[in-house]
C-alpha cells in the first residue's frame, strides 16, 4: 500500500504492507535508523516519535495508519531551540550511557518541556515511567529534564501559578 | 515480533466501517487507537485477516454534554480525557482515571472505547464506567442497542458484543455529578496494569453507593455488601477499615472466589478499596 506523509518537515512516500510498523516504515524505508526498537510492544519507549506534535509508539502504529501524518523522529529537531537546550543538559548530566533508549527519552523529555511547564522532579519521574533505561541512568535523564525546564520556562517556574 | 500478514482497510465513514466488519464478522478486526490491538499484533497472539482501521471516524471522536449526562464518542483517546477537552461530568473521576492509564505516548493514541472492547480485566475504564452507571452505545448494520456497563464484559477479553458489532459511545449519566468518589490503583510502577483498581462512589445525600473491584485476572466485580458498609458513613475512622474488610471478604465469598484468593491478593484488593471508600468518604 502507498503511504504518504510527513517526516521531519519534508514528504516521505513509500510502498509498504500493511502490517509494516511506522517504526520500520523509518528506519528499514527511510533509513532513519534514530528510532529504536526494543520491545516492540508499547512498553520500553524507544520507538517514541512525535506524531502531530504529541510523542507516540511507532511500534504501535501502522505506517498505513500514519498517512498524512506530521512525524518528528529524533533526527528530525535542527534549529529547534528547545531541542537544543535539553541536548544540552543530556550532555551536561550525563543523561546518556549507552543511547539506545535515548530518542524515546529526547521525544518524551521533549513532551515534558512543553507540556509540564511546572513539572516537579515527582512528576518528571512518574511522566518518564514509559521509557526504560536499561543502563539505569534515569537521575541523569530527571537532572537534565528538570533544568531544561528551569532554563527554558525560569527557575521560579513552580512558585508560579498553574496555567488552567 | 512483527505481526503476521493482515488486509487493510480504512473506512470514511462510521456505516462503511459497520457494513466491513458485517461482511468480514469474526475475520476482521477494529483498530482504532492500538495500543491493545498493537501488542497483539505483533506479539501474534491476534491474526486477523482483515484489520479495520477506524481511528480517524469522526463519529466516533465526538462528545456531548447536556444537563451533566455526557456522551462520549468510543474513539476519544484519553489524553483528551485528561487534559479535560471532555467535560468531566464525575466531578474530576474521568480526568484522574484518564491520567493513570500507561504512558502519554500510550494516552495520545489510546481510545476509551477500544479499552472497554479489549476487555482486560487490569483496564482503567471498565470499573469506572460500572461505577458510573454508564451505557455502552452498540452499533452494527443491523441494530442499535445500549447496554450497562456492568453487563458488558464476560470475562477475561470477552464481551458481550457480536461478531458484527461495535461500542460506537459511552453515556454517563448526569447522576454522575451527585457523586463523591475515591479512585485506587494498585500497581507495580506508574502505569503498569493493575495488580488491583477499585472505584468508589457515594450518593451525595447518601442514599446508596457503588463500589466496584478489578485488576490482573478479575474481571470487574460489583461489591454490593461493600456498598452498604460504605453508604451511610459521614466520616471516616480507624473502624471503617475492619468493616470494608469483612463487607469485602463477604463480596468475594458470594462470588465463589474468596477461598481461591492467595492472602496476597487478598491483601492488596482489600487495600484498593478501602483506600478507594476513604477518597470517596472524606
Amino acid at each position: 500500500m502507498k503511504v504518504t506523509l510527513k517526516l521531519n518537515g519534508l514528504a516521505a512516500a513509500g510502498d509498504v504492507e500493511p502490517r509494516t510498523s511506522l517504526a520500520d516504515f523509518i528506519r528499514e524505508h527511510q533509513r532513519l535508523t534514530g528510532t529504536h526498537l526494543g520491545c516492540e510492544h508499547g512498553v520500553c519507549g524507544a520507538c517514541t516519535v512525535l506524531i502531530d506534535g504529541r510523542p507516540m509508539r511507532s511500534c504501535l502504529m501502522l505506517a498505513v495508519s500514519a498517512d498524512g501524518r506530521d512525524v518528528r523522529t529524533v533526527e528530525g529537531y535542527e534549529g529547534d531551540e528547545v531541542m537544543a537546550t535539553i541536548h544540552r543538559y543530556f550532555k551536561e548530566c550525563h543523561a546518556l550511557q549507552c543511547g539506545f533508549c535515548t530518542p524515546g527519552m529526547l521525544a518524551t523529555a521533549y513532551d515534558i518541556v512543553t507540556r509540564l511547564p511546572h513539572a516537579d522532579r515527582n512528576r518528571i519521574r512518574a511522566e518518564l515511567s514509559g521509557n526504560l533505561c536499561r543502563c539505569t541512568g534515569y537521575l541523569g535523564i530527571i537532572d537534565a529534564i528538570e533544568k531544561a525546564l528551569d532554563n527554558i520556562h525560569g527557575a521560579d517556574r513552580r512558585t508560579r501559578e498553574e496555567a488552567p | 515480533m512483527k505481526p503476521a500478514e493482515f488486509a487493510y482497510a480504512r473506512p470514511g465513514s462510521l456505516d462503511e466501517a459497520l457494513r466491513l466488519l458485517a461482511d468480514n464478522a469474526g475475520r476482521g478486526r477494529l483498530l482504532a487507537g492500538g495500543q491493545s490491538l498493537g501488542p497483539m499484533l505483533n506479539l501474534r497472539l491476534a491474526t486477523p485477516e482483515l484489520v479495520i482501521d477506524i481511528g480517524r471516524l469522526r463519529e466516533l471522536q465526538r462528545f456531548e454534554s447536556t444537563d451533566g449526562a455526557l456522551v462520549i464518542g468510543a474513539g476519544v483517546c484519553h489524553a483528551d480525557i485528561e487534559d479535560g477537552r471532555v467535560p468531566d461530568v464525575a466531578g474530576g473521576l474521568l480526568r484522574r482515571v484518564a491520567a493513570g492509564i500507561a504512558y502519554r505516548a500510550v494516552r495520545n493514541r489510546g481510545t476509551i472505547g477500544g479499552s472497554l472492547a479489549h476487555a482486560d480485566p487490569a483496564a482503567d475504564w471498565p470499573p469506572v464506567m460500572i461505577a458510573l452507571g454508564a451505557e455502552l452505545h452498540i452499533a452494527s448494520v443491523r441494530n442499535r442497542r445500549r447496554i450497562g456497563a456492568a453487563e458488558f464484559a464476560t470475562g477475561v477479553l470477552a464481551t458481550v458484543l457480536e461478531p458484527d458489532e461495535m461500542i460506537e459511545a459511552i453515556q454517563i449519566p448526569s447522576a454522575a455529578s451527585e457523586l463523591r468518589w475515591g479512585h485506587y490503583k494498585i500497581a507495580a510502577k506508574p502505569g503498569d496494569f493493575a495488580e488491583s483498581v477499585a472505584a468508589v462512589v457515594i450518593h451525595k445525600n447518601g442514599t446508596g453507593a457503588r463500589a466496584v473491584l478489578a485488576g490482573r485476572s478479575q474481571t470487574p466485580l460489583l461489591l454490593p455488601e461493600t456498598a452498604r458498609a460504605i453508604a451511610g458513613v459521614r466520616a471516616w475512622s480507624s473502624d471503617q477499615h475492619a468493616l470494608i474488610a469483612e463487607a469485602l471478604d463477604s463480596d468475594l465469598a458470594r462470588q465463589g472466589i474468596g477461598s481461591g484468593l492467595s492472602r496476597e491478593d487478598r491483601a492488596i484488593h482489600l487495600a484498593s478499596v478501602s483506600r478507594a471508600a476513604r477518597e470517596a468518604i472524606a
